[in-house]
Formats: C-alpha cells, sequence, structure tokens
C-alpha cells in the first residue's frame, strides 16, 4: 500500500540516530523550579504566597477564564518567590519559584478508570490536570475538547509522526508505554463521543509502529497509520489531510474538518491524570545536539532550568545556539536560565559553525519554495509583499494560510529569511482582518 | 532569577528565527552545476570547429564577469562574480555566435547581456528576459553579416547554410544524416550542434533537480508534434519532426535557455504552459516566418508573459475550494 502524505514538504537529515534508541531516564530532582503562571491561555493567579510550602502536584495558579490551564509544583519545598521570568517562548512572564526540599513529597491523588468516569468528570480531569498541547502550543486541552455548538469530532488523531530532526521524546513513549498511548486515545474518542481513532507515525519509526499495532490489537475503533517520512508531516493540517483525506477549512479549525489531533505528550499525560490522579508536572524532553555530550531523553519536572539539564548531560566545544524544540520550528534562546514548560519538547544546541546565519542572496525564481510548501502558497512572493509592506496582496497570496513550517526557509538557495517576513505579514493581515 | 548560573561557551549564543537548519543548495552551486552540464557540449563544439571555438567561449566569460564586476564597482554593489551567474551568461551567449564570429562581436554581446540586460534591472533575479538571448537578438539586429547564412562546417575551413535554412528552402545543400545531426557533425553555431552533448548535460541537470523536466518536455514534444502535423510538403501529418528536432537550436535553448529561473515561471504547472508556448512559437517562426530558427525569439517572447503564467498557474491552497481571485 502507499503510504499517505501530503503534498509539498521536505526532507531533512533526521538527525535522530543519537538518542532514537535512549530509554527515557529520570532527570534529577532540580533543586528549584521556577513555573511560568502563563502556560496555556490566559495566564493564571497565583494561589500560594512567597514563603507558603507546596507539595509535589499541588495547584499553585488558576485563572476565571475558560481558556487557561491550571498550573502545579512540580517538586514539594517552598515558594521562595514570584516573580517576572524569561520563558522559553521569549516573553517575559510571572513565574512561581520553588526551593525544593528534597523529599519529593505529593499531594494525595486517587486514580481511576476510563470506564469509572463520567464524559463530564473526565473534561473535568483534563482541565484540573493541567493538560495543554505539549508539540509546542500549548493550547488548553479541555478547551480543544470542547467544540463550539453545532460542530463535533468524527475522528480523533494521536500525532505519533515527530517530524521535527533531532526530537525522539514521542517515539520513546510510543516504544516504552504504548499501552498507555492507547488508555489516552480511548479517553479522547470518551470525551468527544468520536467514532474512529487513529494513530499516524511516521514510516522511520518501525519500534514505535509495531509497539502501537500490538496494544491496539483488539481495538476495533483504532488504526494505526504508517505515513511517509517528510516534514512538515506532524503539521495538524497536513497529518488531517494524509489520514482523514480532508482539509481543515482556510481560516478554520481542524473541528471544522470533524478531527481532533493530540500531541502523544499530552495523550501520555491524560493516562497519567487518569491511572494516577496526578497533574500535568513532568514530561519528556529531547536533550540533543553536537555540543551535547550525552544526548538523551529525559523525563523532566515542569519548571526545570534548561541550564539544569544541560549540566547533567554535559557539554563539548562550544555552543553557538541553544533551542527549545526542533531545529524547523523551535525557538533560540537567548540565555539557559530559562524553564522547561510544558510544551517543551526538546533542547537543541547547535555548534557556532552549524548556527552561522549564510549571507541572504536575491531570490532566483528557482521554485523549490514553491514545490516545498505544504499549503500551496508562492512563499517567495509574499516574502516581497511581505518585506514591502504591500499587505493587499499578501492577503490576496493568503499570507494568512501559513503555518510557519519553515520548508521553504530549508530549501531556499538563496538563503532568504522567509519566515520571519511571512510571520510578521500573517500577523499584519490577521491584525488588520479583526480591525475592519 | 537572582543567581545566574555561569556555564562556559554560552557567551556568543546566536538568537535568529526559525528554521535552524538549511539545506546544502546554494545559488553558487546551481549556477556551476549548469555550467558542468554544458562541458559535453563546450568539448564537442571544441573538436568540431576547433580551438577558435575555445577561444570565443572564454571571451563570451570572461567580458560577461568583467562587466559584472564593473558595473557593481560603479554601482557600488557588492561583487557577485563568484556566484557563476555572469560566467553562465558569457557562455551561453558564446554558445549562440557561429565559430567564425569575430571575437570583439562576442566581447560586445556578452557587454551588453550584462551591463543593459541584467544589471540595469537590478542585478541577478531581477532581469525580466534571458541575457545571453536578449544579446543574442542585439548582435543579429547590429551584425546580421556575422550572425546569419552560411556557418563554419565542422572539422573544415569552408562554410555552408545551416540544416535548418536547407530545411526551411531559403538556402540550397544536402540535409545531413540523423546520425550527424545527432552527433553535431553539422553547420550551425558554437553549443547547439550536438544534440548528443546536450541530452547529455540536460539528463543530468533533470537527475540533480537542478531543471525541471516540464519545460523542455513540453517545448520539445510541441515542436516534435507541431512539425510532425504541419511541417511536410505533402500535407498535413508528412513533417519530419525528428529533423525539427535535433537541427537547430532547440536542445540548447529547451533544456539550457527556457529553463533559466529568472526569466521562465515558478510554478509547475506554469513551467509545462511556458514550454508549450516556447515550442508553439518556434514552430511559427520555422514554418512560417522569416527565419529558418525561432528557439530564441520564442524563450524572449515568453519570458514576457511570465508574470501573467505565474498568476495564472497558482497552485490551490490547502483548504481554499473556493476559486481565487
Amino acid at each position: 500500500m502507499e503510504l499517505r502524505t501530503f503534498l509539498g514538504g521536505v526532507h531533512p537529515a533526521p538527525s535522530k540516530e543519537r538518542t532514537a534508541g535512549s530509554p527515557i531516564q529520570a532527570a534529577p530532582l532540580p533543586k528549584r523550579v521556577v513555573i511560568p503562571l502563563a502556560q496555556g491561555g490566559a495566564p493564571c493567579d497565583p494561589l500560594v504566597n512567597k514563603g507558603d510550602a507546596v507539595l509535589a502536584g499541588q495547584k499553585i495558579g488558576e485563572s476565571k477564564a475558560f481558556v487557561s490551564a491550571p498550573v502545579h509544583a512540580s517538586i514539594s519545598g517552598k515558594v521562595v518567590g514570584i516573580e517576572t521570568c524569561l520563558l522559553p517562548t521569549g516573553r517575559e512572564a510571572p513565574a512561581v519559584i520553588i526551593e525544593g526540599d528534597g523529599a519529593d513529597t505529593w499531594v494525595d491523588s486517587a486514580g481511576s478508570t476510563l470506564e469509572e468516569l463520567s464524559v463530564e468528570s473526565l473534561r473535568a480531569l483534563i482541565r484540573e490536570a493541567g493538560l495543554v498541547g505539549m508539540g509546542g502550543a500549548m493550547f488548553p486541552t479541555h478547551v480543544k475538547v470542547s467544540p463550539p455548538p453545532g460542530k463535533s469530532f468524527d475522528s480523533v488523531i494521536i500525532n505519533g509522526a515527530e517530524c521535527e530532526p533531532y526530537l525522539t521524546c514521542d517515539q520513546r513513549l510510543m516504544v516504552e508505554e504504548p499501552g498507555k498511548i492507547i488508555l489516552g486515545l480511548k479517553a479522547w474518542l470518551k470525551v468527544t463521543g468520536a467514532k474512529r481513532g487513529y494513530i499516524g507515525i511516521e514510516n522511520n519509526k518501525p519500534e514505535a509502529i509495531s509497539a502501537l499495532k500490538k496494544a491496539a490489537a483488539g481495538e476495533k475503533d483504532m488504526e494505526v497509520v504508517p505515513l511517509l517520512t517528510k516534514y512538515p508531516q506532524g503539521s495538524e493540517k497536513q497529518l488531517i489531510k494524509a489520514i482523514l483525506g480532508r482539509e481543515v477549512p482556510s481560516g478554520g479549525l481542524p473541528v471544522d474538518a470533524g478531527a481532533l489531533v493530540q500531541n502523544v505528550g499530552t495523550t501520555y499525560a491524560l493516562a497519567t491524570a487518569i491511572e494516577t490522579g496526578r497533574p500535568l508536572v513532568e514530561r519528556v524532553v529531547t536533550v540533543t545536539g553536537t555540543p551535547v555530550k550525552n544526548p538523551q531523553n529525559l523525563r523532566v519536572r515542569i519548571g526545570t532550568l534548561v541550564s539544569d539539564l544541560l549540566s547533567y548531560c554535559g557539554l563539548e566545544g562550544e555552543v553557538g545556539k541553544i533551542i527549545s524544540g526542533g531545529p524547523m520550528m523551535g525557538i533560540a534562546l537567548p540565555t539557559a536560565d530559562v524553564p522547561v514548560i510544558k510544551g517543551t519538547s526538546g533542547i537543541l544546541l547547535l555548534t557556532p559553525e552549524e548556527a552561522a546565519i549564510p549571507p541572504e542572496r536575491p531570490c532566483i525564481r528557482c521554485g523549490r519554495c514553491v514545490d516545498a510548501c505544504p499549503i500551496g502558497l508562492i512563499p517567495t512572493f509574499l516574502d516581497q509583499f511581505c518585506r514591502k509592506e504591500i499587505w493587499d496582496l499578501a492577503e490576496e497570496y493568503h499570507v494568512q494560510d501559513c503555518i510557519e513550517c519553515g520548508s521553504c526557509a530549508y530549501v531556499c538557495p538563496s538563503k532568504r529569511h522567509l519566515v520571519p517576513a511571512l510571520r510578521l505579514g500573517k500577523a499584519e493581515v490577521l491584525a488588520r482582518r479583526r480591525r475592519k | 532569577m537572582e543567581e545566574k548560573k555561569a556555564v562556559p561557551g554560552f557567551d556568543k549564543l546566536v538568537v535568529a528565527s526559525s528554521p535552524h537548519i538549511r539545506a546544502v543548495e546554494t545559488v553558487d552551486r546551481l549556477m556551476w552545476q549548469v555550467i558542468i552540464a554544458l562541458m559535453p557540449a563546450a568539448v564537442v563544439s571544441v573538436y568540431f570547429f576547433g580551438l577558435r571555438a575555445l577561444v570565443l567561449m572564454l571571451v563570451g566569460i570572461a567580458s560577461a564577469v568583467l562587466t559584472e564586476a564593473l558595473v557593481e564597482k560603479a554601482l557600488k554593489k557588492e561583487i557577485t562574480i563568484a556566484d557563476g551567474s555572469a560566467a553562465l551568461t558569457g557562455l551561453l551567449l558564446a554558445f549562440n555566435v557561429p565559430a567564425n564570429a569575430p571575437w570583439w562581436m562576442v566581447a560586445v554581446g556578452a557587454a551588453f547581456a550584462i551591463a543593459v540586460v541584467k544589471q540595469t534591472f537590478g542585478g541577478l533575479g531581477a532581469n525580466f528576459v534571458n541575457p545571453a538571448l536578449a544579446a543574442r537578438a542585439f548582435m543579429l539586429a547590429a551584425w546580421p553579416q556575422h550572425m546569419t547564412g552560411k556557418f563554419p562546417v565542422p572539422l573544415d575551413s569552408i562554410t555552408a547554410a545551416t540544416p535548418l535554412a536547407i530545411l526551411k528552402g531559403t538556402a540550397t545543400g544536402t540535409l545531413p544524416s540523423y546520425l550527424d545531426l545527432f552527433i553535431g557533425n553539422v553547420g550551425g553555431v558554437l553549443g547547439e550542434t550536438s544534440a548528443l552533448a546536450l541530452l547529455v548535460g540536460g539528463a543530468y541537470l533533470i537527475w540533480q533537480k537542478v531543471i525541471d523536466w516540464r519545460t523542455p518536455a513540453g517545448f520539445i514534444g510541441t515542436v516534435a508534434v507541431l512539425t510532425w502535423i504541419f511541417g511536410g510538403k505533402g500535407g498535413l501529418f508528412t513533417g519530419d519532426p525528428l529533423h525539427h528536432v535535433l537541427a537547430g537550436g532547440l536542445i540548447l535553448g529547451a533544456f539550457f535557455m527556457a529553463t533559466d529561473y529568472v526569466t521562465s515561471p515558478i510554478t509547475p504547472k506554469g513551467r509545462l504552459i511556458f514550454g508549450i508556448g516556447c515550442g508553439f512559437i518556434t514552430v511559427l517562426i520555422r514554418l512560417w516566418g522569416g527565419y529558418p530558427e525561432g528557439v530564441s525569439y520564442s524563450i524572449l517572447l515568453m519570458n514576457l508573459v511570465v508574470p501573467f503564467l505565474d498568476r495564472w498557474t497558482l497552485p490551490r491552497v490547502y483548504g481554499v475550494t473556493r476559486a481565487r481571485a
């Protein structure tokens, strides 16, 4: 059977070999964590004060807004401050700083089974556990699973593509915890009322495919779908197209195509919340890159500083760039003194040579960006329109549909900085639409 | 956070937008790939037309590169001669003159291609017609005695009419065999005669994904079909498509000139239509026009409609069902 996929896309070197075979290890318990109050939706109000003792798993921030996920202490200890801190997203925001007591004492929690939970209590659990999209977007999950009136989900897709080079955290979770992924998928199906579940995995992860096929054996409403290895296969829109053959309408949401797409990490976190009652306070992070001495997949408490993880993994040679996330869509950090947050899938280090910015040359109209764009845009035209601030043309040529995947810039022989130009144009066009 | 961790080596962090990795392809590499692909035809040309061919190619390249450097220096722009684009233009220009052309004409033609056709519009990426072909048209108008009529014959010091002129009936002579046309043992301009050498280079460019197969396929396919239908003296479907494909500058033009990135459409569908349009105009000129050959004018004319083709062949945008404005 021909492997399912989407149009366009690129084939960057996977660069996953250094961590793909490394089992997930727990990172040392941090002595200090920095837990931002805004991790998905509206910022939370702190529920603790400086000097308070907290337990691991204790809720420390909550908002009255619907589109917001609560945050929890990830270690036990004492709140030493609530200060503005730099986040891996590049923004500054208030965070609760906890000095650990080393005891790792947890709040009391009780596990349950999916059968025991009603749809309503499951939805409440998703919110109370602080679940957000752990692929990087950090959109509150309880909002995502609540479709607006008149709309519904008929399919749930677990996004096991992990198309970003270097990252292997989802792959390891699928290989090591296939049962939990299946439990999580069942819970998504239950809470949305969707009829069919899919697990889409790129075919360069045969171990994950076979592990999940085995775990899903006998489940009539689930299917493991091997996908062609191509970036950005793990983009929501591309995944829906590949698996369901449907398209999310321009300007719409996946629910408009009847599909709920969930990250592997989020699915695992939901299964954990069901089985143990514990909220999302840790995640798997791939720490890798040429300057990392011992690259590995670490189970990390939320709020652990990136610098702590780097000290633990060891460095060799000079570091030119620290990236939160993968090399195609990740964010370059100005410092290692930022915390791991719920959306941090990887910490990727590049050498100064790898990080060097190649000189930008004029566009020669080779058309590589047109072939690469998974949305069907003409990135080089949009680059010109956006740089010249011709917003009408940028909108007519659909800059607002750009998913910022970076495929165009990756293939560009002139090394044009297409993504920042298009990102700017997209923001401007959407802002102009709102003003109208 | 009051306490800053001192981790060595973090003082020179690059903070830039994603993507953080780039493919190895560069403009320079693409241009040099095309020059490499032209080497078989250059070697065959020197073999058939002698060292004179080599001198003209070197003059073309030197003049184009020097002109590019001088214009950029005068305009206080970055000197970009290392990207190979000027050298490529100079070589292609020399490929478009006969072996007995005066060297100074090639020098002036190459300078015209770079200074007027390319740099006045802003340099690499900004010209709207193919510099080598526009310069060829300029030389044809300025020195017709050197650009038309009888061309040198391979391995000989005499000149003769080109196969296309004989085929058209505007000159007398014997038509060469298909084999001679295929290997290039015929009269013509420097780079066009050997179909074999050009096809080797063209296949290399398609294999290396430097050029899109759609342009040469549309171009050559259209010429073959139309000359087969309309090219014969005995009525419809009596033409000699093979002769029309092998003779003249069709293969050179289809693989190396019509595929010029800057002056051809940016969309795959646009490139196919561009090739078909080039083929259509070539046949119009060859069969019913005043010149025996129409490849370069067909490409120049199609260069002019590229913005229209780009707009007309925009890919369908994901999630958009209605027709685009």
